[in-house]
């Protein structure tokens, strides 16, 4: 899937950028104008402050505790990365971390795609009593951060007694009100309602019409949205380790941040758990960063 | 869609009827089983939109709403960890008790000042990029990528990575400073040193995320507004400062409302960033946030009803939040 989440009206405003030309290029600022030579050293000085921490953790991963010990810092590779992934990935148990970070994070993604959608097209094309309403208070909701209700949620985990199992974490993750904000803004402009008619005339209920019509038209934010909400999951840290010990079941931000936390005290070790853990989501945004980037701007447009 | 789905529906019965043999009456078998299919997909488009948003709802209701409101009763109760399920009702005890602790005013300054400190640097810098991203470059996707690679690492891979570039000894942070004359900074054991490098983690791994969305609010804007100014002879600096910037208000108001409640709910990085004091944010509690108070409060000391006293205090600065965002996005609506 090549496509990006750029809504279809950006093209005529291109065209229309090109087209104007009557004042000398370098009096305007703006999208049309091309970055000179300071433009990029600015952006390389960034584009290293953000990969930095990044590839310095795979240096200190590389070398072991007694040279993290030392002044100057290693600035390059040394010889023990692999020997270091290998006894971190044993001692964080990051294996069964990995397994269990895809089950929540996947379940998770999987499930607000999806209710995203039919929520979304039920806000976007539908007309029913209480819309209006019902749309502002998933945008209220946007506003109330999760963390506020980890206690109750807390007491409920331990009442069905599900500490150190993976539904306490999977439950909480299956609803996501940006989702719904965002597939609503998507198939507000990517859905011609006459499509939809079209589908109906054919004698199409609802439900075939979410599967056929719908489910199609919105794969590209589908795709984006699982991706965002992917990440998400898979770096989410609060409740998790509430309710996840290292030995029982963790996730990979809770391995990780156990090997912080004392009974390794070898830095190399730690730094090769958190590369471990970073490097599947580095790997999906180098391969999928142009369509991420597209929903991230995509979502904020009518923010 | 009530009405759309009406003349939807016509054809199927307007459809059948010539169709079908004259030869008499249709038997009322056959009426029957129109007027149900009619009366189904009355139903169908009467319905089916609540029974689409209702996933949603319900599960929000489950495991956010409900435990929302399920925590301001448990803050008027005495609740211990060790048996979450058994409540004693103690009345506002809860909120005096915090409000009479010391660590509560200085965990809900920390949270303000390293709201500000991260925030704001934060913002402006976006700005900055957002505003180099938003020319006409080479490999434009690239620079967009590398700026959103710290919004792809955790919390906790950040932070430990930080701890380490921070470190008082060995860290490369200050073996830098050390190189231009200054001299080693405790970062951890410090008050402002530490709140300044918790919040560089917050900074480091959300500016380029808040590029993207000005850039995003920055290709909406209309290049006639540009093209008039520049007419005017308004030069490059004017024309950011009197047409990017107010058209950029919403967006601004929205990533400032936005930080400010992610602000308010910093947890991971204080905890991590000293991960030997933990919960109390650094020895002597100079980094401590509200979250990791409301932590330390119901996981530390295992007062689940204290706990929950302190996330509706946060609650409630969050509605003022809300409030003073509404009254600002109102007034901006008015002048424009």
């Amino acid at each position: 899937m090549t496509t990006t989440v750029t809504p279809p009206e950006t093209t005529p405003v291109e065209k229309q950028q090109q087209r104007r030309s009557r004042l000398p290029k370098s009096a305007r600022a703006g999208g049309t104008l091309h970055g000179g030579p300071i433009a990029y050293v600015i952006l390389i000085v960034f584009t290293l402050v953000s990969l930095f921490p990044l590839v310095w953790t795979a240096i200190a991963a590389s070398r072991d505790n007694q040279r993290l010990a030392q002044t100057p810092p290693p600035f390059w590779f040394g010889s023990n990365l692999f020997k270091n992934l290998e006894i971190a990935w044993t001692e964080a148990n990051l294996g069964e971390a990995f397994l269990n970070t895809t089950i929540v994070a996947g379940t998770s993604a999987v499930t607000i795609v999806v209710l995203s959608t039919v929520a979304g097209f039920a806000f976007a094309k539908l007309r029913f009593r209480g819309r209006n309403a019902l749309m502002l208070v998933v945008i209220g909701t946007m506003m109330i951060p999760p963390q506020l209700s980890i206690i109750p949620l807390y007491m409920m985990v331990a009442k069905l007694d599900w500490t150190d199992q993976l539904q306490a974490v999977i439950f909480p993750s299956l609803v996501s009100a940006f989702g719904v904000f965002f597939m609503r803004q998507y198939l507000l402009q990517a859905l011609p309602d006459e499509v939809i008619e079209a589908a109906r005339v054919d004698g199409a209920g609802s439900w075939r019409v979410i599967w056929h019509v719908v489910f199609p038209a919105a794969r590209p934010a589908m795709a984006v949205l699982g991706m965002l909400m992917f990440v998400q999951a898979w770096n989410d840290f609060l409740w998790p380790f509430l309710v996840l010990t290292q030995t029982g079941n963790p996730t990979v931000q809770v391995a990780v941040a156990g090997l912080g936390r004392g009974y390794t005290p070898d830095q190399s070790l730690i730094m090769a758990g958190a590369l471990l853990g970073t490097l599947p989501l580095l790997l999906v945004f180098a391969i999928f960063g142009k369509q991420i980037v597209g929903g991230i701007m995509q979502g904020a447009v009518k923010g | 869609m009530a009405t759309r789905s009406d003349t939807a529906a016509s054809p199927v019965k307007g459809g059948a009827a010539p169709g079908r043999p004259q030869d008499g009456s249709p038997t009322d078998k056959e009426a029957k089983r129109r007027a149900k299919l009619s009366r189904r997909w009355q139903r169908d488009a009467r319905w089916s939109p609540y029974a689409f948003v209702s996933p949603f709802f319900l599960l929000f209701a489950a495991f956010g709403l409900f435990p929302l409101i399920w925590t301001g009763w448990a803050s008027l109760h005495q609740v211990e960890l060790t048996a979450p399920t058994d409540m004693n009702w103690v009345g506002l005890k809860n909120y005096t008790r915090i409000f009479d602790d010391d660590f509560f005013w200085n965990a809900a300054q920390n949270t303000l000042t390293i709201g500000i400190i991260s925030t704001v640097p934060q913002l402006m810098i976006a700005m900055g990029i957002a505003h180099i991203l938003n020319y006409k470059l080479r490999a434009s996707t690239f620079w967009r990528v590398a700026m959103l690679a710290p919004y792809a690492t955790s919390i906790a891979a950040a932070t430990l990575v930080f701890v380490l570039l921070f470190g008082r000894d060995y860290g490369m942070i200050n073996w830098a400073l050390d190189s231009v004359g200054i001299d080693p900074i405790a970062w951890q054991d410090d008050k402002w040193p530490g709140q300044i490098a918790v919040s560089t983690i917050i900074i480091w791994r959300w500016t380029g995320y808040n590029a993207l969305i000005y850039l995003a609010a920055m290709q909406a804007i209309p290049q006639d507004l540009y093209e008039s100014a520049a007419l005017d002879g308004a030069s490059r600096w004017k024309q950011f400062l009197h047409v990017t910037l107010p058209s950029l208000r919403p967006t601004i108001l929205f990533t400032v409302v936005v930080s400010t409640i992610g602000a308010s709910q910093v947890f991971g990085e204080p905890l991590l960033f000293d991960p030997n004091k933990g919960a109390s944010g650094g020895a002597e509690h100079q980094f401590q946030t509200l979250g990791l108070y409301l932590y330390e409060q119901g996981w530390v000391n295992q007062h689940l009803g204290r706990a929950s006293a302190i996330a509706w205090t946060m609650f409630a600065i969050l509605i003022v939040i809300g409030l003073i965002n509404h009254v600002i996005s109102r007034r901006l609506r008015a002048s424009s």
